[in-house]
């Protein structure tokens, strides 16, 4: 434990004890965010070299464009996964309706399909040569473009549709655990204080349930942030177009790393907004009685709607990209045999699993970290760290080469030097640097889920630990791990999914001769081959379907009363 | 309704040591929460912090229990220093072993009532787990000890947090609030069985409660905190019958206060005079009077005191609550009055009061 | 979660070994020969022409795939970039390696001897192993022949809404701008771009293939395309419909009376830090040769560099026509100016904004 007492009368060192932290899990916490940090760090350091020309090109031309463009896509991107993620929680966890139990689960599948994968369906089905245009000029006897009227897919609103379907699961899972942790006593409380049912959900659970549905939906609108794939397919240009343009275009990979940084800036000041709108409400439940929920039961027309409202994302975020991806995997089969599609599988999944495992047991680390109570500088180097979501791909895996080729470079020289051997490039080279990517991107999903999980274990079960003679890891092992586990469960299962989807990271940072499913996919989706990538495209969605299952059968399945404890009566 | 513990459960009263906090100050931030404390339980001793919510009662508990790092002061079990901020000195919680029950239990949800009540003991101390059996058995427990702990009934958790708190035969025992999650039917009771199972233990106890009652029943000792501060420090009967101010007076609810003046040896009061004491002769006082203090009687050649006029009356069952008129100015003072048993005057009518001299409670006037 | 430990323990075993495996993998790469090359150009199309090099020379090439980011790999990686060679399917990375100084110039007299000197880098930095034409696929129906006949044509308002393109910002359509900049300055070029974004049919999206798809479905009369994607189209048997599109646009190729159409290379480079140059260049030198510039040509449907072999049967179909000899040097250098002139005029805003 820390020992601040001895220091405690010099006003200054107090005031430097109060900003550095003095315990060993504040300083472990510190350690690890910038660890993982580093990577926006070094893109942070690039920025650093002047490019004033080209903020001046910009400002003139097109900065207000990406920016206005960007923030409709983050808008677009909010409102819809907030619609659908939060209706659609809402139905199967509070109304009783044909069909609820599979859309329970159901429901998480679009997570699993690529965005870029689903962009290129709904354009393959939905622009004028497509089977739906198709049809409809067949049924009515239009000709060509002028006949009739048709929305165009390759717009910010198709983005925002493809974006939404694939992200909304991300705020269907955290407002569904909410719904299902909130006392059914206040939502009864308010009913009988006059609120119908639609009231209660507007006045009473949404407002309770809002932290999940914010970093729901803050994970949803980070990820429209650094995507560079769909918008790009949909012409849309946002500001990731706009750092990909500087940086490869106009030859200046500090103007790009600037605007990179303004990027992370701009995510931070809103997750600080969003922070400081909350601050002074609490939301812990003061009431754990867990009754059933009350099921409002549909019928009729009401229950015909639930189930097209959950049936929707369901059709059109997995089953029709499915079927696509299907008929084109068995026209073009043999080009996947040709390449080595096991050993890319196999590579996919372990590293997606290793990566996981790295998230989640650092994110826990953190959360943990940040729960035995450190100074506000480890908190400040954990948030930041979590930004890495938000950063095109591509800047983040220059930002992990850097420095890591830094470090190797340093360990050869050293190495040659004492030993006279070259060892090379011990990480840059290999699966670690990707590894290293991926826990830089995805520390997000992995320390959110965690510090949630963590958030809901009372402290005093630390308190009672501890006295009982527990060391905090022995606490953490027997009280927090058993207790969280199915929060750890869901955070490795998030990353698992969006690594085995992930691209820009994977492709730049793998090693010679490796090749990953996302790879494999992109190599022809970038020769403008969609088709003969299917069969690797439909292996991303199959192998995200497992933990998808996974997350399904435990997490959904656990009862409240069991993970918040129940303890007064 | 507990049969006697075995012998196990009394070991260690020999050396059972006393806790000692000196001089102790804490403060979240800015804001300071405990201001220059020193508490003393001994060993066998239950000593309760009594105070308001925010007065810092339960900080002094966690800083006990190493759950806060001490910040100033020094504290002690025995001769042994746990803590001294001079020294820069801090053993964790788990190297202090102490018991700490907290006000909702804590109890570990994904373990079994024997599993969370084990969970502080080593992994192979056989005689020490058949202590927990045989207690939960006498407990009436017994077909809970693989139950989880939400099946419990709230009087069933209170009594595992508390096995669980002494299971480890903690040197000091400090409880936080540990019968307010209770519901009122059942608190009595526990409040019996756990006052039995505590003087067995024979440990030193220290007990956080805002609730005057309860600390009348349980503690051999009663400080009072109020603003980070102890205001008073004594036995129970002390705190209710010689409250050192009004603060204190009005812990035990709701108080009637009247003005007060001294003349000469007398100290005159709108219900009568009474002897000055040691108060000064011309000093303007405020006098304070418990409802149970006040002794009614219907109008009578016998009856005594000042008339006041019935409000309402409230028959409780065992106690009348009474609200009455005292004309002593242009609007009066209502007086609130409970008296034992039934006595019920019709509403209007007149009643006399009386006060004992001695359970006047008088201070200088605000 | 007690019965996972082992599974768990089994699992970081396992990535252990991996990451030793290729740890230990790259030592071992290290005593035969083995080249390693970044690529731009996609593995399944680079595959054909390494594993012929192979079969010729023993040397087993390892190549990594990615469309960014190479450039900044090597440059950090210093001397112990494990990349020899790089190549690429534009000028603009070529140059980019160039000024970013990680390439070494290499002589040799077999590739001075089979690439023309306006498809190398004049130190010998970087060298073009097929050129590529942006042309124009116009309807068959719709636009008559000769009706369109230069670059700069594409601003004549006679084509109001008859023009569909790719985004201006793809490396394809800046190399081609800058073209025009080098031509006729920076403000003429301006003026033109203008005129081509006002002559759009649609905001410029897709591909190149989509646009050849967008004539054929009426939504446009011209499309901009790189003449390689006409050739694939015309045979590609597993996707017939590609062949309709194909069918309903005629390959035109642009200032046939002037300069000459606009062309663009891939190429390849030797690494500054190459363990391997004697091998990466027998690499290139192999790139260059007969049998690789006809797979090229054959696979592909690009133009070879070497003079004397023989374009594709439907490269042929399209008939001989004059390249523009404008140094490539030139265009990449002005590749910033002509992707800000995309930006100032919105090009990628579309028509009427």
């Amino acid at each position: 434990m820390s020992h601040p007492t001895a220091v405690a009368d010099r006003p200054a060192t107090r005031a430097l004890s109060r900003f550095l932290p003095s315990d060993r899990w504040g300083i472990a916490t510190l350690v690890v965010a910038l660890f993982v940090a580093t990577p926006l760090i070094a893109v942070a350091i690039i920025a650093l070299t002047p490019a004033p020309d080209i903020w001046k090109h910009l400002y003139n031309t097109v900065l207000f464009g990406y920016v206005r463009r960007t923030v409709t896509l983050m808008f677009g991107i909010g409102l819809g996964t907030f619609i659908l993620g939060t209706g659609t929680a809402w139905l199967v966890t509070m109304c009783r309706f044909p069909g609820r139990g599979f859309f329970n689960w159901a429901l998480i599948l679009p997570l699993a399909v690529p965005t870029y994968i689903l962009a290129f369906v709904f354009t393959d089905q939905l622009e004028y040569a497509g089977a739906v245009q198709v049809a409809l000029r067949d049924m009515f006897g239009w000709r060509n473009r002028q006949d009739y009227w048709f929305p165009e897919i390759r717009s910010m609103g198709g983005a925002i549709t493809v974006m939404t379907l694939v992200l909304y699961p991300y705020v269907y899972l955290l407002a569904r655990a909410a719904f299902l942790e909130q006392s059914v006593c206040v939502i009864e409380v308010s009913r009988t204080l006059g609120k119908n049912a639609w009231q209660s959900f507007w006045h009473v659970a949404l407002p309770l349930a809002r932290p999940a549905i914010v970093v729901g939906m803050t994970l949803a609108m980070m990820e429209a942030l650094n995507d560079f794939g769909t918008v790009d397919f949909f012409g849309v240009r946002t500001f990731t177009a706009g750092i990909y343009d500087v940086w490869l275009n106009m030859d200046s990979i500090s103007g790009a790393a600037q605007l990179a940084a303004v990027l992370m800036i701009f995510v931070i000041a809103l997750i600080m907004l969003e922070r400081s709108a909350r601050r002074g409400q609490k939301y812990h439940h003061t009431s754990t009685k867990m009754q059933a929920l009350p099921g409002y039961k549909l019928r009729g027309a009401r229950a015909g709607l639930a189930i097209a409202f959950c049936a929707l994302p369901i059709v059109l975020g997995f089953i029709l990209p499915a079927m696509v991806l299907l008929s084109y995997s068995v026209v073009f089969f043999d080009v996947a045999l040709k390449a080595n599609f096991l050993t890319i599988t196999l590579n996919s999944l372990t590293l997606s699993f290793g990566a996981a495992v790295a998230a989640v047991g650092i994110g826990l680390v953190l959360a943990y970290g940040l729960r035995m109570g450190s100074g506000p500088l480890p908190r400040a180097a954990v948030r930041f760290a979590s930004v890495g979501y938000a950063v095109p791909g591509a800047v983040l895996a220059i930002g992990v080469i850097i420095p890591l080729a830094k470090f190797d470079n340093a360990i050869d020289a050293l190495s040659s030097q004492l030993f006279g051997v070259s060892p090379g490039l011990l990480f840059s080279g290999t699966v670690v640097a990707i590894l290293y990517g991926y826990l830089a991107r995805f520390l997000a999903l992995s320390f959110g889920t965690v510090e949630a999980g963590l958030g809901k274990v009372s402290r005093n079960m630390d308190g009672a630990a501890r006295t009982l003679g527990a060391t905090p890891f022995q606490t953490m092992a027997r009280v927090h791990f058993p207790l969280v586990r199915t929060s750890l469960m869901t955070a490795g299962l998030l990353v698992f999914v969006d690594c085995m989807k992930e691209l820009p990271i994977t492709i730049i940072l793998r090693p010679f001769g490796y090749d990953t499913l996302a790879t494999f996919v992109f190599q022809y989706a970038s020769d403008e081959l969609f088709e003969e990538s299917a069969l690797g495209a439909l292996t991303i969605v199959a192998a995200g379907l497992i933990p998808v299952a996974i997350l399904a059968l435990t997490t959904l399945r656990s009862r409240p009363g069991h993970a918040t404890g129940s303890c007064s009566a | 309704m507990i049969p006697p513990l075995t012998t196990q459960q009394t070991m260690n009263n020999t050396t059972a040591p006393g806790l000692h906090m000196q001089n102790v100050s804490h403060a979240f931030g800015s804001h300071e929460v405990v201001i220059d404390v020193s508490v003393s339980v001994e060993a066998g001793e239950l000593v309760c912090l009594l105070g308001p919510s925010g007065c810092g009662k339960t900080t002094l508990l966690r800083l006990a229990a190493g759950l806060e790092d001490l910040q100033r002061g020094q504290i002690r079990f025995g001769d042994e220093v746990i803590a001294d901020s001079s020294q820069g000195r801090q053993v964790p919680p788990e190297g202090r072993n102490v018991g700490l029950m907290f006000q909702d239990f804590a109890l570990f949800p994904h373990l079994t009532v024997m599993e969370n009540i084990a969970f502080g003991l080593p992994q192979k101390n056989a005689g020490r787990v058949g202590w927990v059996r045989d207690t939960l058995a006498s407990m009436g427990l017994a077909q809970y000890a693989d139950a989880y702990p939400h099946v419990l009934s709230g009087g069933q958790q209170q009594r595992v947090a508390l096995l669980r708190a002494l299971a480890p035969t903690p040197r000091v025992l400090l409880l936080d609030e540990p019968f307010s999650g209770l519901d009122v039917n059942r608190r009595a009771q526990i409040r019996q069985d756990t006052f039995q199972i505590l003087s067995q233990a024979g440990i030193a106890t220290l007990m956080v409660t805002h609730d005057p009652e309860e600390a009348m029943f349980m503690a051999d000792r009663i400080l009072v905190m109020r603003g980070g501060r102890i205001v008073q420090a004594g036995r129970p009967m002390d705190i209710y019958f010689k409250p050192e101010d009004a603060f204190v007076a009005e812990l035990f609810g709701p108080i009637n206060a009247l003005p007060g003046q001294v003349s000469g040896s007398q100290l005159q009061t709108p219900l009568g005079a009474f002897p000055a004491g040691s108060q000064q002769d011309g000093a303007t006082v405020r006098v304070l009077i418990r409802p149970e203090a006040l002794v009614l009687s219907l109008p009578a050649e016998s009856a005594q005191g000042p008339a006041l006029t019935v409000m309402s009356a409230r028959s409780l069952g065992r106690s009348t609550h009474l609200t009455l008129l005292l004309e002593d100015g242009a609007e009066g003072t209502v007086l609130s009055a409970r008296m034992p048993g039934v006595f019920l005057p019709d509403v209007g009518s007149r009643v006399h009061a009386q006060v004992a001299a001695e359970s006047l409670l008088v201070f200088p006037a605000e | 979660m007690r019965t996972d430990l082992p599974r768990t323990k089994r699992l970081f075993a396992a990535l252990a070994v991996t990451a030793l495996t290729v740890v230990a993998g790259a030592k071992a790469q290290a005593a035969d020969i083995e080249l390693n090359l970044y690529s731009y150009r996609q593995p399944f199309l680079i595959k054909p022409l390494t594993d012929a090099f192979t079969k010729e020379t023993g040397i087993k090439v390892n190549t990594v795939f990615a469309k960014k980011g190479m450039l900044e790999k090597i440059k950090a990686a210093g001397d112990n970039s494990p990349a020899d060679a790089v190549v690429t399917v534009d000028i603009g990375r070529l140059y980019a390696l160039k000024e970013a100084g990680v390439l070494q110039s290499i002589k040799s007299d077999v590739l001075e001897k089979n690439i023309p000197a306006h498809f190398r880098d004049p130190e010998g930095m970087w060298y073009g192993l097929t050129s590529r034409a942006r042309v124009v696929l116009v309807s068959k129906e719709r636009v008559k022949p000769g009706e369109i006949k230069t670059l700069e044509d594409l601003a004549d308002p006679k084509f109001k809404g008859k023009i569909c393109t790719r985004s201006g910002k793809h490396a394809y359509n800046v190399a081609l701008i800058a073209s025009m900049i080098a031509h006729h300055g920076e403000e003429a070029a301006e003026k033109w771009l203008d005129g081509v974004k006002a002559n759009l049919a649609r905001k410029p999206q897709g591909n190149d293939r989509a646009q050849a798809k967008a004539v054929y479905e009426g939504v446009c009369d011209i499309a901009l395309s790189n003449s390689y994607y006409m050739g694939k189209m015309m045979t590609n048997d597993k996707k017939p419909e590609q062949k309709e599109w194909a069918n309903a646009v005629r390959l035109t190729y642009l200032n046939q009376d002037g300069r000459g159409n606009h062309m663009n290379i891939s190429g390849a480079a030797v690494t500054k830090s190459a363990k391997h140059k004697e091998a990466a260049v027998k690499l290139l030198e192999f790139l260059s040769s007969d049998e690789a510039q006809r797979i090229y040509a054959e696979d592909n449907q690009e133009y070879p560099v070497k003079p004397g072999i023989p374009f594709s049967k439907v490269v042929k179909s399209w008939g001989d026509f004059k390249v523009d000899t404008l140094s490539l040097e030139k265009i990449a250098k002005l590749r910033p100016a002509a992707s800000r002139l995309v930006d100032k005029v919105g090009f990628d805003d579309g028509p009427g904004s």
